[in-house]
């Protein structure tokens, strides 16, 4: 069945069996390769993406259950070749390590941010619970986060 | 990638969708798929056909009502930690449901059906008092939770039946929760507990003690009620609760019988105590 959704601000159709994943979809049907398959039970969070603003595991979702919503990965976080101001918080903080959870984090955080701006660092982690960093880099991860949003000349991670 | 090629119905109102159940009373009811979507991954569950209840928009939401607040099956545990008309020990529970991005997905109904013994919020329905509304073509039954869940994942749910929403009274007295888990999120239920205790003049008046993840059921421990109700929550009273738990706890993937059986003293005497010194 076709099915229709925003991707990253661009109108998609796709052509998907009805219970596929959204995650499959996402990266096999349309090579966005952003999300990844970590667990693939909805534990690790690295298949992270914003479905109407909301972080949710696009290895859980039914493409079905998207027709006609926003969805946002990290391929649409920066815009006209800027970096969204979580992206340059994790570039400047160090927040990243083998990467693989990376985009699974920063769209969660952006969800965050967006309802945020200013999160406490026990906001940040309870916000960021669900997607976990086999590297264990957690302490510059919600530096990052915390930091992300701060006048300019002042971020000192 | 184990994709599941069944027949998907995808009704869009509320009647629609009680048609559609009495026309295919063994689809499997897909709902924020947060369990469903984690069978078929495993290939532990092979449905011949779905029902997927995610367009019918009139099963969301929260209204407050003459006797107290109605909740829409699909509602999520993020829609229910946000309401600030939620008693505050049912938004606590719903912070401790997976993480963010189950509670974005995850519902109040799909908990309730999925009728895990682990499941976290079902505690918070016995001690609350909470009617749950199912609806079929026949028409709509009201089940008060005490009396849902007969068995291991049995419940009083006929198969041309859909959970449609859960009407929580207004109810007095003080509420609490307390999940234990592995770690505080992503973390399936050790032991969990919901609480109710009212008092009048220094003296419990009603007491609801409910406890998940120590038998097949969520189940109220009414030998513990019994032990609060009529005297001052002293802690003398708080002992004698404590001793009358009745519960048999297993040994599972996840905890010990000990284990739970330890646990499960240790946070309803903590919780009571909580209460006692207010």
């Amino acid at each position: 069945m076709p099915v229709n959704f925003t991707l990253n601000g661009r109108g998609v159709s796709v052509e998907a069996t009805p219970m596929a994943r959204l995650l499959d979809v996402l990266r096999e049907d349309l090579r966005c390769t952003g999300p990844k398959e970590g667990c693939g039970e909805g534990e690790c969070g690295a298949c992270t993406v914003l479905v109407d603003g909301r972080a949710v595991n696009s290895c859980l979702i039914p493409v079905i259950q998207v027709e006609g919503a926003t969805i946002l990965t990290v391929e649409g976080l920066a815009t006209d070749g800027r970096l969204h101001p979580v992206q340059e918080a994790f570039v400047r903080c160090g927040a990243a390590q083998c990467g693989i959870c990376t985009p699974g984090f920063l769209v969660t955080a952006r969800a965050l941010l967006d309802e945020n701006p200013h999160p406490s660092r026990e906001e940040a982690r309870e916000a960021l619970a669900g997607n976990l960093c086999r590297c264990t880099g957690y302490q510059k991860i919600i530096d990052a986060v915390c930091e992300a949003i701060v006048p300019v000349g002042t971020a000192g991670c | 990638m184990l994709t599941c090629t069944a027949p998907v119905h995808q009704p869009r109102s509320l009647d629609e969708a009680i048609a559609c159940r009495a026309i295919h009373p063994f689809a499997t009811v897909l709902a924020g798929g947060t369990d469903i979507m984690v069978y078929l991954e495993a290939g532990s569950l092979k449905p011949s056909s779905l029902l997927d209840l995610w367009k019918v928009d009139a099963l969301r939401g929260i209204t407050v009502q003459a006797d107290g607040v109605r909740i829409g099956a699909l509602t999520t545990w993020t829609d229910i930690a946000r309401e600030a008309r939620m008693p505050a020990a049912l938004r606590d529970c719903a912070r401790t449901v997976g993480a963010l991005q189950i509670q974005n997905r995850g519902t109040v109904g799909g908990n309730i059906v999925n009728a895990s013994p682990a499941g976290d919020s079902l505690p918070m329905w016995l001690v609350l008092d909470a009617v749950f509304e199912v609806r079929s073509w026949h028409g709509t039954r009201r089940i008060p939770a005490a009396e849902f869940w007969r068995g291991y994942k049995r419940m009083d749910l006929a198969a041309d039946e859909l959970l449609v929403g859960v009407h929580v009274p207004a109810v007095s007295g003080d509420v609490r929760y307390r999940k234990v888990g592995t770690r505080l999120a992503q973390a399936i239920s050790k032991v969990v507990l919901g609480l109710r205790v009212a008092t009048v003049d220094g003296l419990v008046t009603e007491a609801r003690v409910a406890f998940g993840s120590v038998g097949p059921t969520p189940a109220r421990a009414t030998a513990v009620e019994h032990a609060l109700v009529g005297r001052a929550l002293s802690p003398e009273t708080v002992d004698n609760a404590v001793a009358a738990l009745q519960i048999a706890p297993l040994d599972d993937i996840r905890s010990t019988a000990d284990y739970r059986n330890d646990v499960a003293r240790r946070i309803l005497r903590a919780e009571l105590l909580a209460l006692a010194r207010g």
